[in-house]
């Protein structure tokens, strides 16, 4: 069953105190980022409908904002999601050859899985890094000035870290 | 070196921390301006000429100075962190060195405008600066610049960070407030202007970050001071994101009066085109400003030296010339081909279009398919003609500046590189296995003499 823990309830509590009485709607692209990162990493239908019940708007206020807004995942992702750009700044760097070498690595395109549900690729358009191009978002941080090698290195370092939480 | 008001101090060891910060002179505008009426500093910042950071360069004061009054209404400052225009990353930068510079300009303009509760409305993809923001507010709020009577003036004031979900059209400043209100980021129809009725309905003001972080020396050095440096009606510092082919793509602060030539060779700044190759073209403000081919950029139609600043790199209109935007300075070098490049820009747009307007909703889906076909052989010569009256359809009939945003970069690409299209049209080969090169587009151009 979907339900925040006790801190996080007052976390949400601390969001919507942010706005005026009766305004807790602002709270919703925040929430839906708490969501999102504590139920798995995507939103299901369940999971909207449990921040609808939480901020006392309706489902379909939340689900027309999930859908609208690209760091949503409407669907299951990786335990690790590459979100490689590829828009102008960061192609004449050279990400095309990021995203093939990705696939080369991992026999994934964008907005495919590995099978065993480590990675996930996308390629998204710019995030504000193009000084330190070509770069991929990864969770909470950015990976900048990639490299084949560096991502190995990023592809390693991911491996380690899911063997030591298991 | 040109003058530094805004990262000077960016590069002092521990200059993120309040403690430092502070020691380094933070905070002095804030104990100067709340010692002023609220109407003196709204003066001071139009007097001082700054104008929008964001791009569309309007006027910080004048935008100040429409915010309404009503009786009992609170009003709002929103700090725009929405940072997405590709090519731009100098807001990140500023966050991220020098957080607490934003922090005392907030402060100055809140109280400017009687916010009592301001909020940063950050783009979500900058996740990790949101701590470090949150932490310069706290320690803000520990030393007294924020909560409660600040100063003993009587004066309250909250500082919130609000994270967007990824959504370039957040940036413009109606769809941001839709955003910020928990809804999708539509732009709303103009009039009424935030500045009337804004978030929840009450009188807002949306500055960009670098914009408020330029209120700090303003008030520091009074509005006439900051106007003298610069040139003309480019006062003040700008920031410039500079990236693409060059040796040292970074943020420079500059003062508006150096050349574009200057700042793509100097070692102070970009240090030249990486790997010796020929410069062939440049974006000097942010994806949706004209291309500009290398014979243009260096000097305009006219044959005169072209400037870093908002009235020489927009000498020449659309024909000729370009636009300082945002000061997103993309840099692309011989090798690169200009409709590859313009496909991923409309490509970006089709992706941010909010789906509002059919010209825009449907327009950057054309652009993006056929520059697609055009790019990869399967283009015909009306695609060419098409494509331009696709854009000349979708500028300047939306709700909102996305559209021309979209159409520019196109128009400009066509204008300029119309050969490099047709190359690719009548070589659908030869076009998927070299490029068209730099061309004749570094050649000097014939400048008519006049009498």
């Amino acid at each position: 069953m979907v339900k925040f823990s006790d801190d996080k309830l007052a976390k949400v509590q601390e969001i919507v105190q942010r706005y005026p009485e009766g305004k807790q709607k602002s709270a919703l692209i925040p929430v839906l980022h708490l969501a999102q990162e504590n139920f798995g990493g995507w939103l299901s239908a369940e999971t909207m409908d449990y921040v609808a019940e939480l901020l006392q708007i309706s489902s379909i206020e939340v689900y027309e904002v999930a859908t609208f807004y690209s760091m949503y995942n409407l669907q299951p992702v990786g335990k690790y999601l590459f979100e490689v750009c590829h828009t102008g700044p960061c192609m004449l760097r050279g990400s095309d050859d990021i995203v093939t070498y990705i696939y080369e690595k991992l026999g994934i395109k964008s907005g495919e899985t590995t099978a065993d549900g480590m990675f996930t690729l996308k390629t998204v358009e710019c995030l504000g890094a193009c000084g330190y191009a070509p770069m991929m978002q990864l969770g909470k941080y950015y990976k900048e000035h990639l490299t084949k090698e560096r991502v190995d290195s990023i592809i390693e370092e991911c491996k380690k870290n899911a063997a030591s939480n298991n | 070196m040109g003058v530094k008001l805004l990262l000077e101090k960016a590069h002092v060891p521990g200059i993120r921390g309040y403690d430092v910060y502070r020691s380094e002179g933070g905070y002095r505008s804030v104990e100067k301006a709340l010692k002023m009426a609220p109407a003196d500093i709204v003066e001071e910042v139009k007097k001082s000429g700054l104008r929008g950071r964001g791009g569309a360069g309007f006027p910080a004061g004048m935008k100040w100075s429409f915010i309404a009054k009503p009786e009992g209404v609170p009003r709002h400052l929103v700090c725009n962190a929405d940072e997405s225009e590709p090519g731009t990353f100098k807001d990140r930068y500023l966050m991220e060195n020098i957080p607490h510079l934003l922090i005392e300009g907030l402060i100055v303009a809140s109280f400017a405008l009687g916010s009592n509760a301001t909020y940063i409305y950050i783009r979500g993809e900058y996740a990790w600066i949101v701590d470090i923001l949150e932490q310069a507010i706290n320690e803000a709020k520990q030393n007294g610049w924020l909560g409660k009577n600040i100063l003993d003036t009587g004066f309250d004031c909250e500082i919130y960070v609000q994270r967007g979900a990824g959504a370039y059209i957040c940036g413009e400043e109606t769809a941001l407030i839709e955003s910020l209100e928990g809804k999708r980021g539509n732009p709303r129809i103009k009039p009424p202007f935030p500045a009337v009725k804004g978030v929840w309905d009450r009188p807002t003001v949306v500055n960009n970050v670098e914009t408020l972080a330029a209120v700090v020396p303003v008030i520091n050095m009074g509005g006439e001071e900051y106007a003298k440096i610069g040139v003309g009606r480019s006062t003040g510092t700008k920031l410039i994101s500079a990236c693409g082919n060059i040796n040292k793509p970074g943020v420079y602060e500059i003062d508006m009066t150096i050349s574009v030539e200057e700042f793509i060779y100097s070692e102070e700044f970009c240090g030249g085109i990486a790997n010796g190759k020929r410069i062939k073209a440049c974006i000097p403000g942010g994806s949706s400003v004209p291309i500009l081919p290398a014979n243009l950029l260096f000097k305009t139609a006219k044959g005169e030296t072209r400037y870093m600043n908002y009235e020489s790199l927009s000498d020449g209109g659309f024909a000729t010339g370009s636009m300082m935007g945002s000061g997103g300075f993309i840099v692309l070098d011989e090798d690169q081909c200009i409709v590859k490049h313009t496909y991923t820009l409309a490509r970006f747009y089709r992706h941010e279009s909010c789906g509002q307007c059919s010209p825009c909703r449907e327009g950057t889906g054309w652009m993006e398919k056929i520059l697609k076909s055009i790019e990869t052989g399967k283009g015909k010569m009306s695609d060419i003609d098409l494509l331009w009256d696709i854009q000349r359809k979708i500028e300047g009939n939306t709700i909102c500046p996305l559209g021309d945003a979209a159409a520019w970069p196109v128009a400009a690409a066509i204008r300029h590189f119309r050969d490099e299209f047709e190359w690719h049209v009548n070589n659908p080969i030869e076009c998927l296995n070299r490029n068209f090169g730099l061309a004749h587009y570094a050649d000097e151009i014939h400048v008519p003499v006049t009498a």
